[in-house]
């Protein structure tokens, strides 16, 4: 009897050991590139280039002053981003906010078809309005400047549609309550149901400031002058630029990406509830 | 956590006097959003399809029908990136699919330390695609790269990854002396090196939203299916899986979406490779990248949009298809209301 038992303990055991060693070599695979890329970007350039040595002999943290200095405008490279993403979020968060808002609580003609022509933007691909904006861009003249980088990215049907659906679930006895009390729409929505999403919209100003601090295509088309780029285009024309000092580009690589591994440590239970819950709920 | 849904009517008197009134002032709230949505996200829809008709420079547009159309499927280019998309496609959905399952379904168990683990999988997710493909193209570096330095270990010979131009099926027969006919060299192995970077970056959202999928399904009908004897195989058959799909339906149509439209990734692999876009030998030339490249290399704003619009018809099909043969089959998907 005991025995047998000794042998289901066992098997149990090793179950759980095969378990964790498949879930630690994911994490190690997950984490890798990223230590890898932290510690190159410390190690002189003969160490970088040779990669013999996992950890660097001397950690040069100088090397993060001569990335800021050295690669191109780095500093105005980062400003920018800082600006573009900053100013994006912001507007995305009060146009879908009140949209959302309205989509939620209140009636008017043609609300239903206004909300599927909303959803329906969502699957239009990025690519097929590229080039018309584009061409909008140069017309407004607005090629190089942050108009272009900010303007045709703050509203968002992806957050319309996260923040009706939370605003919705709202119990509708509040509103009730607070029109007895006198309280106009806009003031329902600043005083208490905006208090009451904090969930929404930090899931949705995440999504937002992530997309676009890490976009690409749509900046590399509306910036010429290096001065009006923002980082991810910065650091794709440093490594033609310089593609053998590897330390450099690896440490401005881990300054363009500090930012967001701080956001994304500090708000991570929203974020990857955000995403859980917009992934099921459609 | 979300409040559950309350339907709005409990106090009929009060619902009465609120539903005859119409809110004008709604139209105000909406403005900003569509203003916005409608300039740069819909009315472009139908200026790029009348771009589409068109050739030459800015300004100086001269109406040419369905040339661009006829001219685009008639190059052998388009082809080439079609089969690149669908390959780049096949290779990053199912394994990005399967490896997202399987880790959410480990973490599901309850093993210690799931929210550490799930943090760090969900890493890559979250860093930009210029920086991490910087890292990945030093992964693949043919002299000094981690991934031949693990082939070395193992005694397998070193591969030439970002930069070799052969298919994957082509270059395993030559390592048995077979030769593979062409049609069945496969993906270069450039484009495998690319895949395998953006599956490394996927897989976290996938088991994020596999792993909720998972915690969603009540423990009671597990519970329930133990007492009348059921093995673990039978749960995950006859329990989990059918009750999972809506969740895999989802995770199935935001990546064939997404892998249709990726660019970045192979635009910064490409640079951070020291290849030209698409290359090694336009092994690595999707439709996306060929949009690009007409646009950006060769300002062809009509025949640029003509292949946009293919693509998103592609990717009309293929949603639709999805709905039709896979959403049908799930529950439905509670989008809206």
């Amino acid at each position: 009897m005991t025995i047998a038992l000794n042998r289901d303990r066992l098997i149990h055991i090793l179950k759980r050991l095969l378990v964790h060693l498949v879930l630690l070599t994911g994490a190690l695979f997950a984490l890798f590139p990223f230590v890898w890329m932290v510690l190159t970007s410390l190690k002189s350039y003969i160490e970088a280039s040779a990669a013999q040595s996992f950890f660097p002999t001397h950690w040069l943290f100088s090397n993060y002053v001569q990335a800021w200095n050295r690669v191109g405008l780095f500093p105005r490279y980062f400003e920018n981003t800082l600006i573009m993403a900053v100013a994006t979020t912001l507007g995305v968060l009060i146009t879908s906010s009140l949209a959302g808002y309205a989509f939620a609580r209140m009636r008017f003609p043609g609300r239903d078809t206004l909300f599927i022509v909303l959803l329906s933007t969502m699957m239009v691909p990025f690519e097929v309005t590229l080039i018309p904006n584009f061409i909008l861009m140069r017309d407004l003249h607005w090629i190089d400047h942050y108009e272009a980088l900010i303007i045709p990215w703050t509203a968002s049907a992806f957050s319309i549609f996260l923040l009706r659906q939370f605003f919705k679930a709202i119990p509708s006895e509040l509103y009730d309550a607070a029109v007895l009390d006198g309280c106009t729409h806009f003031q329902f929505l600043w005083s208490i149901v905006l208090p009451l999403s904090k969930p929404a919209l930090i899931t949705s100003a995440l999504f937002t400031f992530l997309g676009s601090w890490n976009s690409l295509m749509w900046p590399l088309l509306v910036t010429n002058n290096p001065a009006m780029r923002p980082l991810q285009v910065g650091i794709t024309s440093f490594i033609t630029d310089a593609g053998t000092e590897v330390q450099y580009l690896l440490a401005a690589v881990t300054i363009s990406v500090i930012p967001v591994i701080l956001i994304y440590f500090f708000l991570q239970r929203w974020f990857i509830e955000g995403v859980a819950r917009v992934g099921i709920r459609g | 956590m979300v409040p559950t849904p309350q339907k709005s009517g409990q106090y009929p008197a009060m619902r009465r006097r609120t539903s005859r009134h119409i809110d004008w002032t709604a139209y105000l709230y909406i403005l900003p959003a569509f203003v916005i949505l409608g300039v740069f996200h819909i009315f472009p829809v139908f200026y790029a399809i009348d771009i589409s008709l068109n050739t030459g420079p800015i300004n100086k547009f001269k109406f040419v029908g369905l040339q661009n159309y006829v001219r685009a499927l008639a190059s052998s280019d388009f082809w080439t990136a079609l089969v690149n998309t669908f390959s780049f496609a096949l290779m990053t959905i199912f394994t990005a699919i399967a490896l997202g399952l399987l880790f959410a379904y480990l973490l599901y168990q309850g093993v210690r330390g799931q929210s550490v683990y799930r943090t760090i999988y969900f890493l890559p997710y979250v860093l930009s695609t210029v920086g991490s493909s910087i890292v990945w193209a030093w992964v693949f570096d043919p002299s000094s790269g981690l991934a031949n330095l693990a082939f070395k270990t193992v005694g397998a010979p070193p591969l030439r990854w970002l930069i070799e131009p052969k298919g994957v099926f082509q270059l395993i027969g030559g390592q048995f002396n077979v030769s593979v006919p062409v049609w069945m060299h496969g993906p270069s192995l450039a484009l495998v090196a690319i895949a395998i970077f953006t599956i490394w970056q996927t897989v976290g959202y996938n088991i994020i939203i596999f792993l909720a999928g998972l915690t969603n399904i009540p423990s009671e009908i597990y519970e329930a299916a133990r007492i009348d004897g059921a093995n673990s195989l039978q749960l995950f058959r006859f329990i989990t899986f059918p009750l999972l799909s809506p969740t895999l339906f989802f995770v199935l149509v935001i990546s064939i979406i997404g892998s249709f439209q990726s660019f970045n990734q192979i635009y910064s692999m490409n640079i951070a490779a020291a290849q030209t876009l698409g290359g090694p030998l336009g092994t690595t030339y999707t439709l996306t990248v060929y949009m690009f490249d007409q646009l950006y290399t060769y300002s062809n704003y009509g025949f640029a949009s003509a292949i946009a619009v293919l693509l998103s018809v592609l990717i009309l099909i293929l949603t639709l298809i999805n709905f039709r043969f896979i959403g049908a089959r799930t529950e439905n998907m509670e989008v809206g209301e």
